[in-house]
């Protein structure tokens, strides 16, 4: 099976020690609707500041994750990253040359691909999944006859775990498991060196989770794409992860190697949500909640350290001026001015169960 | 009436619930009994379609537009048979002693009426406050739960407010009245964790501050093991494991409670395989013969695919409906 999917690896390697894809001081901003107003009159027109000033790296066969919640960003980069959407400043790289520079919008297309979150809403109802996976081919010019097309459309089944004999069937036949690997399948069919995958787990029951995610660690080593795996859920992003990068109100304010992240996490935010994660032990429970208040209003966002609401080590400095992206250890990156607040880390809340599987294997 | 059906705020016994298709039925809810004390937290868990929203629904018998075709069984609330009651002391009830908070903040709320409204009407209906006092009331009870200035927030729309301030006015209007019983159906799955986070705590406090009990329903058994004192895990309609959440989190004795405690990622170091279940649950419409996780247990041997097993004590107050499960528990 290791020759079903090709990959467009090679077709131009600018620098070879340069990262796959890269993103350099993206911002992007929305304008909304107007807010409130008069009857007559509009109220001024406002933005909301989706990204600020992100910039991440993804090497060849690495897996990135990125965590946040509602509203941090992480869709609108992935989006960025993919060229579904263009940033208003800042760059993205592929193989160290701009993206743009001599290619095709096709040829982007093959290197990066995307698998959404819903599996219900990113699949057209009235057409099967033959003609779903066989449009790409066409599309993309992949195959030179029907005959081709038809025989890599079972191969591409089979490669997410599909019996071909479901080809025929239109989405609503299938259960959302299935659905997510029809996603997967037709990101595949192009070949990509990059998959980003936006919270694909999240719409799933656990037990059929474990199976998508299994599939995605397949498909990784044997066909050694990259991934950008975006998601709410530490612990999913913890399983699959090599570097993690935490996003809060448009910025990435820690990233690091995934051990080194959850064994020290140094942003204020990166503990209250790894202490916000309900752990499976019931002998470890707490009445405090790990964050008070809510999220600042996105179209007027505080000064200084957008955190600066909500951190319990908050210092006058914390709100003068917004502190920078800094490396506090090889490859570990704080957006936190507060030394005191750096080092705060408690324990690891996850020590105690993920060092030690509690619960017997079947 | 029997000495420990008095004691029990909530009685469920045998409920079976079936819904008509064309041409045949569905059971949804099959044979499930459990009992909530007061002041209890009891979790219901299990995966989409197993049959637990259906069986919160059916305590409170509302079901929006697709009624069921029968509700059988018996269920008994403050020693009150809920089988006898009429449309009227229904409506008494529901919102007064039983309130229920759903999953999806952003439609349960009546998008043209001021919040500190809603959270009166029940106040008003119920308890026969006055506009006046039923305001004072609604202002108290939007602090209560956490929502800043409620003193001017009480007067806005519920689109001013974030999805986790919303889950707060339902939880401020479920409340109000001081209900025995909060059955509340995944009140926090569409939310963020941290405001998870925040919300399954302001339940917790609740109960200690009101003394009531809670339903809660969840697929999330890291949701159980923080909040639930016992715990009942259903599956395909069927309850196959209850006891109390440290039993039943931390001595599974039902392999598919084991099986889907395998399966999170938290369970398994980095860079091993998850180990999810083979399979997808099964058709309501045609379930398997004998026990309903056969297909899909790696304990199955050949008297589950004939006998339906009843639930065996493993220890005291844990039952798991496994043929196999004093050798498994």
């Amino acid at each position: 099976m290791s020759t079903t999917v090709p990959t467009h690896a090679g077709d131009d390697v600018a620098d070879p020690g340069a990262p796959l894809l890269s993103a350099h001081g993206l911002a992007k901003r929305f304008k909304i609707a107007g807010g409130a107003g008069t009857p007559l009159r509009r109220g001024p027109r406002r933005h909301v500041q989706a990204l600020r000033d992100v910039s991440i790296e993804i090497h060849p066969g690495e897996t990135l994750g990125i965590v946040g919640e509602s509203g941090c960003g992480k869709s609108t980069l992935a989006r960025c990253l993919s060229g579904l959407d263009a940033a208003d400043t800042g760059t993205i790289h592929w193989q160290g040359r701009p993206m743009a520079d001599g290619s095709t919008a096709l040829e982007r297309a093959r290197r990066v691909q995307m698998v959404f979150q819903d599996p219900y809403a990113s699949l057209n109802p009235r057409i099967t999944l033959a003609q779903a996976l066989d449009e790409v081919l066409l599309v993309h010019a992949l195959a030179s006859s029907r005959a081709e097309r038809t025989e890599r459309v079972d191969e591409l089944l089979l490669t997410v775990g599909l019996a071909p004999r479901l080809k025929h069937q239109l989405p609503h036949a299938l259960s959302g498991g299935q659905r997510q690997r029809i996603s997967i399948a037709r990101a595949l069919a192009v070949g990509p060196q990059v998959l980003i995958a936006d919270e694909p787990v999240s719409a799933l029951d656990a037990s059929i989770q474990a199976q998508i995610i299994n599939l995605l660690e397949e498909l990784r080593e044997r066909l050694r794409i990259a991934f950008v795996f975006i998601s709410h859920d530490l612990n999913v992003v913890r399983h699959i992860s090599d570097r993690i990068a935490v996003m809060y109100f448009g910025q990435v304010v820690e990233s690091a190697d995934t051990d080194a992240l959850f064994a020290q996490p140094a942003h204020p935010y990166t503990r209250a949500l790894l202490a916000a994660i309900p752990q499976t032990d019931p002998a470890r429970r707490s009445l405090v909640p790990a964050l008070a208040g809510e999220l600042p209003d996105p179209t007027a966002p505080p000064r200084g350290c957008s955190f600066s609401t909500r951190c319990p080590w908050v210092v006058e400095a914390c709100r003068a001026q917004e502190p920078a992206l800094l490396e506090q250890a090889p490859g570990h990156a704080v957006r936190c001015s507060n030394p005191a607040a750096r080092t705060a880390g408690g324990p690891d809340p996850f020590a105690a169960s993920t060092g030690e599987s509690r619960v017997p294997t079947r | 009436m029997s000495a420990v059906a008095a004691a029990s705020l909530l009685e469920v016994e045998d409920l079976r619930v079936r819904f008509a298709l064309p041409g045949r039925h569905l059971v949804a809810v099959d044979g499930v009994s459990f009992r909530i004390e007061p002041g209890e937290v009891f979790g219901l868990v299990g995966e989409s379609g197993c049959g637990k929203t259906v069986t919160c629904r059916s305590l409170i018998r509302l079901f929006g537009g697709s009624p069921p075709k029968s509700i059988d069984g018996t269920v008994r609330f403050a020693g009150r048979d809920l089988g006898t009651l009429d449309a009227r002391e229904w409506s008494a009830l529901r919102g007064s002693e039983i309130s229920m908070i759903f999953q999806d903040p952003m439609t349960s709320l009546n998008p043209t009426m001021r919040v500190g409204a809603q959270i009166a009407e029940g106040l008003q209906q119920h308890r026969g406050l006055g506009a006046r006092e039923a305001r004072a009331a609604a202002i108290d009870m939007l602090g209560a739960v956490g929502v800043p200035a409620a003193e001017r927030r009480h007067h806005e729309y519920p689109h001013a407010f974030s999805g986790g301030m919303r889950q707060r006015v339902l939880i401020a209007i479920a409340l109000a009245c001081r209900p025995k019983l909060l059955i509340a159906d995944e009140p926090t799955t569409a939310l963020d964790v941290t405001v998870q986070d925040q919300i399954l705590k302001l339940i917790l406090k609740l109960r200690a501050d009101l003394g009531m009990s809670v339903l809660l329903v969840t697929h999330d058994i890291g949701v159980v093991a923080q909040t639930c004192d016992r715990v009942a895990v259903m599956y395909a309609g069927k309850i196959v494991e209850s006891g109390t959440t440290a039993q039943v989190v931390t001595r599974p004795a039902h392999p598919y409670t084991r099986a889907l405690l395998a399966a999170l990622p938290a369970h398994t170091r980095r860079g091993e395989k998850l180990r999810p279940i083979d399979g997808e649950p099964p058709n309501l419409a045609q379930p398997p013969a004998g026990c309903r996780f056969h297909p899909r247990c790696a304990f199955a041997v050949e008297a589950c695919r004939a006998v339906v097993p009843p639930p065996i004590e493993v220890e005291a107050g844990h039952r798991s409906a496994c043929l196999r499960a004093l050798e498994i528990g």
